[in-house]
């Protein structure tokens, strides 16, 4: 654990940083190949071009090219057969020029250490995630969302572990452990364990959803305290998207997580050299690996960064929500057989066409949310004074609304008038469609599930052509998914401790449905999808039932 | 093609050259040419008249890599001009270990090649080894086409030669050995090339430690007592302990019988000893090296039953310190190089200290270009998830204009199951239909998938070959104790004929004789070369073997014994058997049966 104690090392980090910190324009290709070979690295580029569907008004981008830039340490005496990966982001206007100095001098000192024993890559890669997704195909040959990349000369065996190190800030006072990625999967425990102990070992200020923890369990304040950080894991789980540049690398099985830099403006300063004795020592930990973390939990939520609550406690509560649904089924199914005797022939004959009709037609307005928005962009922004990605979002809630007048159309394709027994199978087929989907969702997604079926199990479970029409529908709407949506954007930013005003919030709201539908492009996010073709369709059958005729 | 690496080419050489080539390659390049002789060059002409039937020789090669890393070769040829196979069993060893004279005429071994390696060659910093082989343990083996029962005579063997290196070559069985058609062919004598008497093994998962050098070492003559042996001791003592900065190593034996001047068989054993150094780890960036640096030790005299003792340096790129007026030259794989020799039977090598410590020193700071390597191969697995994936091989022809065919053999444990119909050759962007394809299918827990193709590459240019597999379920038992690690999947070989670079060398201005250049083509206008690529380590799906499973286990055996049990007791019906009557007693039944008189 002597990283930089020598002065000459110590020196020519100094000297990587300021050439770092100087304004570069893109990234340094060139400069960072030859910095690596210097090392000892085996050193090789990957070229990428990304048209993304609509422009990326967050980030600023729309036509994307760029180059990563790896080198890898071969492992003295090992056959190739398993890497580890460092990488940084590094792209225009990102100051992680900290992350990129670091790990060069890291790999300058790892190359004169003996005790590998498995590849490690380190990787500078540009346009953050977009270039990370391109990488990764590359390295595993895949291309899952229609990428364009060169093919990658140089490979170090099947990857083992990740780390992604994002310092923003030329001060840092504590580090923060991002774990969440794409569609919510989550990396062993024991990465998390691993990065706790080593802060704990080292003395490094850590946190996770950048709350620290907290030792008063007993007291009201510190067990909200931990409520709120599992709430905020909960919705960032939910949201599906990879909130760090570890989170694409979890689809092929490896267990990866980014380590982030705060500067918090506490006393406390840790420097580099500190963060570099962290990974050291992390590093060194997986190297000795002789198998994939599996020992430990893949499925948790974390109160704090010490204590989870493991799949065992949360999935009952998500049972009990969907037995609702079951019990409903159950008794609609009883009410359906013990009903014939006492009515006249013919209950089911109108039932088929009666059932199928609304089915069909709130999935084609599902079809409908997926597929309009980026298809008719074009055509939204020849007529109306807007840009494309406001075009797009606005589109999807335009369609997503119009959705609301189906009950009424819907009608008018039947024959007959709505029997009592119609809107029973109708909701007895909601019913079991809803609990599959949930059931299915939460098993992936836990909290995406958890989530949809706190806002879908209540409505699925009253609603009935006699309630009351005003409110059960107003009700209804404000439990929809859209609507949800919408308070998670505000609970989110109120759990985050930057709490917005209404009309921010809407904003906010906007660019989340954005960042939606460009997850889903970019890395095959599955929420969109998700929520457009399965659960809206499911919410619409809902909504018939309450305007059954 | 059938043919690709076995030459049987006359064994006549020049003493020198023969010493600095390699193994294999005096099959593929005959060096015609007179050497480039200094005033003071003395090349002995001939090998020493050997009154005994046996010799031995020894030499250390060392070369500088253009990476800046150091390789060394060690090797130890013993000849033994006798006939283990025919009549009369031989007792009398001398110089050729006894243990393996034993093998070879108790199962009729006709030759016999093993390595182990621990790390990758890595070709394209390093350029061509003069021996490759694969991570891990090979073994490949021809019988004598006596043999009758090839399998019972290979398992019998694996397990004895793994008690002889300590390794765990036992762990060869009908799963990983193959019989490649093509790609590996007798070296030595001998006209069969039946795949039949040839078996082929790879361990890619054998840790190779000093444990199994130790017997390696004891099949010298010499043992540990002398010279490059002596340094080659102290290599081990580095070996062991955990500051030793080598990069690659790998250690072989082989055992083919060549013949001596073609009047009669010989039995030829070579064993080498391949080392990297690193110079980032060990050198702190300066290019500089000595003898003590490397092996910690110094060399003081040769080995005395050696007839010849040589070190040769690769003096291109080095200063050498003590300077040597021996030259010699070679064409390696395909590359004029001139080396520096010290002989070690001539005391005046080791001066006036009586001891022998070379300082190399880079020439240049900058070292130059390095040599493309001609042919070189890669092999990953693409995609995700544990159901299926893709095995892709990348094979490079870096040669400007030249195309040449290269073997490919692929040797896949059962375990995957690979979709032939998926295989597809592709080079620059169009398909590559190779013009021959020999492909076994595995059989479940039986034996490995074998594919062997004959490629041809067009000149600079990357081939890819790629095919689909599924990976199966495993029953619970056949999972290793680390399943998680994930299941290894041996390097596969890639054979050619590679066109010599020397060949590639259309500079007139070099002076030879008018005559010799009528035609382009010369004896070393190729050259074989085997590539192996890395092996691959495969996740297959593996159930929880931590408490829940290991509860439904226990669970399960519980129920399994507690119901059993009870079933049992509830459904058999109890008789009371009566003992049954002695003979006597029965005979007198018989007798009142017949009498009509009620039985006893």
């Amino acid at each position: 654990m002597g990283l930089l104690s020598d002065p000459n090392r110590r020196r020519a980090l100094t000297k990587l940083l300021t050439r770092l910190n100087a304004p570069i324009c893109g990234m340094p290709v060139d400069w960072l190949v030859k910095t690596m070979q210097s090392r000892g690295l085996e050193v090789f580029t990957q070229s990428f071009t990304r048209k993304l569907p609509f422009p990326d008004e967050n980030k600023e981008r729309y036509m994307v090219r760029g180059t990563n830039v790896y080198g890898i340490l071969r492992a003295p005496r090992a056959p190739r057969t398993e890497a580890l990966v460092l990488s940084a982001p590094c792209s225009e206007g990102n100051n992680n020029n900290q992350a990129v100095g670091l790990l060069l001098g890291l790999a300058q000192y790892f190359r004169s250490q003996i005790h590998w024993a498995k590849d490690i890559i380190f990787l500078v890669n540009e346009h953050d995630l977009i270039g990370m997704q391109a990488w990764l195909e590359g390295y595993h040959h895949t291309n899952t969302t229609g990428g364009d990349w060169s093919p990658l000369q140089g490979r170090g065996g099947s990857i083992q572990a990740a780390l992604s190190l994002e310092l923003s800030s030329d001060v840092i006072t504590s580090l923060d452990l991002v774990l969440e990625g794409l569609n919510g999967q989550l990396p062993n425990l024991d990465l998390a364990n691993l990065f706790y102990a080593f802060c704990q070992k080292i003395g490094v200020l850590c946190t996770i959803q950048g709350k620290l923890q907290r030792n008063d369990w007993d007291t009201t304040s510190g067990y909200s305290h931990a409520a709120q950080t599992m709430m905020l894991m909960v919705l960032k789980q939910a949201s599906g998207r990879p909130w760090g540049d570890h989170g694409l690398f979890l689809r092929y099985h490896i267990e990866a997580a980014s380590i982030r830099g705060i500067n918090s403006f506490r006393q406390y300063k840790t420097d580099t050299t500190t963060i570099g004795r962290l990974l050291e020592g992390m590093y060194r930990k997986l190297n000795n690996l002789l198998e994939r973390l599996h020992q430990s939990y893949f499925f948790y939520l974390m109160p704090s960064l010490s204590r989870f609550v493991s799949i065992g406690y949360y999935m009952p509560a998500f049972g009990l929500l969907a037995v609702i649904l079951l019990l409903r089924a159950l008794d609609l199914w009883v009410q359906l057989g013990a009903s014939p005797p006492g009515t006249e022939d013919g209950p089911s004959s109108p039932g088929v066409l009666s059932i199928l009709t609304p089915v069909v037609i709130s999935h084609m307005t599902g079809v409908a949310l997926y597929t309009l928005p980026i298809l008719s962009q074009e055509m939204a922004v020849q007529h109306f004074p807007v840009s494309e990605t406001e075009a797009v979002v606005l589109t999807a809630i335009a369609i997503y609304t119009a959705g609301l007048a189906l009950p009424h159309n819907t009608h008018r394709l039947l024959q007959g008038e709505g029997t009592e027994e119609g809107w029973r199978v109708l909701k007895l087929v909601a019913l079991l469609y809803l609990a599959v989907l949930l059931g299915c969702t939460a098993l992936i997604n836990f909290s995406l599930g958890f989530i949809l079926a706190l806002s879908l199990v209540p409505i699925a479970a009253f609603i009935t052509p006699h309630t009351p029409k005003a409110l059960s529908a107003a009700i209804m709407v404000l439990l929809s998914p859209g609507c949800t949506l919408l308070y998670c954007v505000f609970v989110f930013q109120e759990l985050q401790e930057t709490p917005v005003s209404l009309q921010d919030g809407w904003m906010l709201f906007l660019s989340v449905i954005s960042q939606g539908i460009l997850d889903h492009a970019l890395y095959g996010s599955l929420v969109y999808p998700l929520l457009a073709l399965l659960i809206y369709p499911c919410w619409l059958l809902l909504w018939n039932i309450l305007f059954w005729k | 093609m059938q043919n690709l690496d076995s030459r049987p080419a006359p064994y006549v050489k020049d003493q020198t050259q023969e010493a600095a080539e390699e193994e294999r390659q005096w099959e593929a390049t005959e060096v015609k040419e007179a050497d480039h002789v200094p005033d003071t060059m003395q090349t002995p002409d001939v090998p020493p008249p050997t009154p005994a039937k046996d010799q031995f020789q020894e030499e250390l090669v060392i070369r500088p890599l253009h990476s800046g890393d150091i390789y060394a070769s060690f090797q130890f040829r013993t000849m033994w001009d006798t006939d283990f196979l025919r009549g009369s069993k031989v007792s009398h060893y001398r110089l050729f270990p006894k243990s393996l004279g034993q093998v070879i005429s108790k199962f009729s071994v006709r030759e016999l090649h093993i390595s182990f390696t621990q790390g990758y060659w890595r070709t394209m910093q390093w350029g061509q080894p003069f021996l490759p082989s694969p991570p891990g343990a090979e073994l490949w083996v021809w019988f004598q086409d006596t043999v009758t029962d090839v399998d019972g005579a290979w398992k019998e063997l694996t397990n004895v030669l793994s008690g002889i290196f300590c390794a765990s070559l036992n762990f060869i069985d009908s799963t990983n050995t193959v019989q490649p058609s093509a790609s590996f062919k007798p070296l030595g004598l001998g006209n069969v090339t039946d795949q039949r008497f040839l078996r082929y093994a790879v361990l890619p998962r054998e840790i190779v430690c000093t444990e199994n050098l130790t017997p390696w070492k004891k099949l010298l003559p010499c043992g540990s007592k002398v010279p490059v042996c002596l340094m080659f001791d102290a290599l081990m003592k580095v070996a062991s302990s955990q500051s030793f900065r080598l990069s690659y190593n790998t250690s072989e034996v082989c055992i083919t019988p060549i013949c001596a001047m073609c009047k009669s068989t010989v039995w030829e054993l070579r064993q080498t000893l391949n080392v990297v150094f690193d110079l980032h780890t060990s050198g702190q960036g300066k290019r500089e090296w000595s003898l003590f640096k490397m092996f910690s030790r110094t060399l003081t005299e040769a080995c005395p039953l050696a007839s010849s003792s040589k070190v040769y340096v690769d003096g291109e790129l080095f200063e050498l310190s003590p300077t040597t007026p021996l030259l010699s030259q070679a064409v390696v794989l395909g590359d004029r190089r001139t080396y520096s020799v010290y002989d070690l039977t001539n005391q005046a090598t080791f001066g006036q200290t009586r001891s022998l410590n070379m300082l190399l020193r880079w020439r240049a700071a900058e070292s130059g270009d390095m040599l493309r390597p001609l042919l070189h191969g890669e092999r990953y697995v693409a995609g995700y998830g544990l159901q299926t994936g893709e095995i892709h091989t990348l094979m490079y022809n870096n040669h400007p204009y030249r195309a040449f065919p290269v073997l490919l053999l692929d040797t896949v444990p059962w375990y995957l199951r690979l979709y032939i119909h998926t295989l597809t050759v592709t080079s620059k962007g169009r398909d590559n239909k190779p013009s021959y394809i020999h492909y076994q299918p595995s059989k479940d827990r039986l034996r490995p998938h074998l594919l062997e193709m004959l490629v041809q590459l067009p000149p600079n240019s990357v081939t890819e070959v790629t095919m689909q597999f599924e990976r199966a379920l495993l029953k619970w038992t056949e999972y290793t104790p680390d399943p998680n690690h994930g299941f290894y999947v041996g390097s596969s070989v890639i054979s050619a004929l590679v066109p010599s670079v020397v060949a590639m060398d259309t500079n007139s201005t070099r002076e030879c004789p008018l005559f010799s250049s009528f035609f382009p083509c010369k004896e070393e206008s190729s050259y074989f070369m085997r590539v192996y690529t890395e092996p691959l380590l495969v996740n297959l799906p593996t159930p929880d073997f931590s408490m829940p499973y290991n509860v439904i286990c226990l669970t399960c055996t519980v129920v399994a014994v507690g119901y059993g049990s009870l079933y049992n007791l509830l459904t058999r019906t109890f008789q009371v058997e009566e003992p049954s009557p002695g003979l006597a007693k029965r005979l007198a039944n018989i007798i009142r049966r017949l009498r009509g008189v009620p039985l006893l």
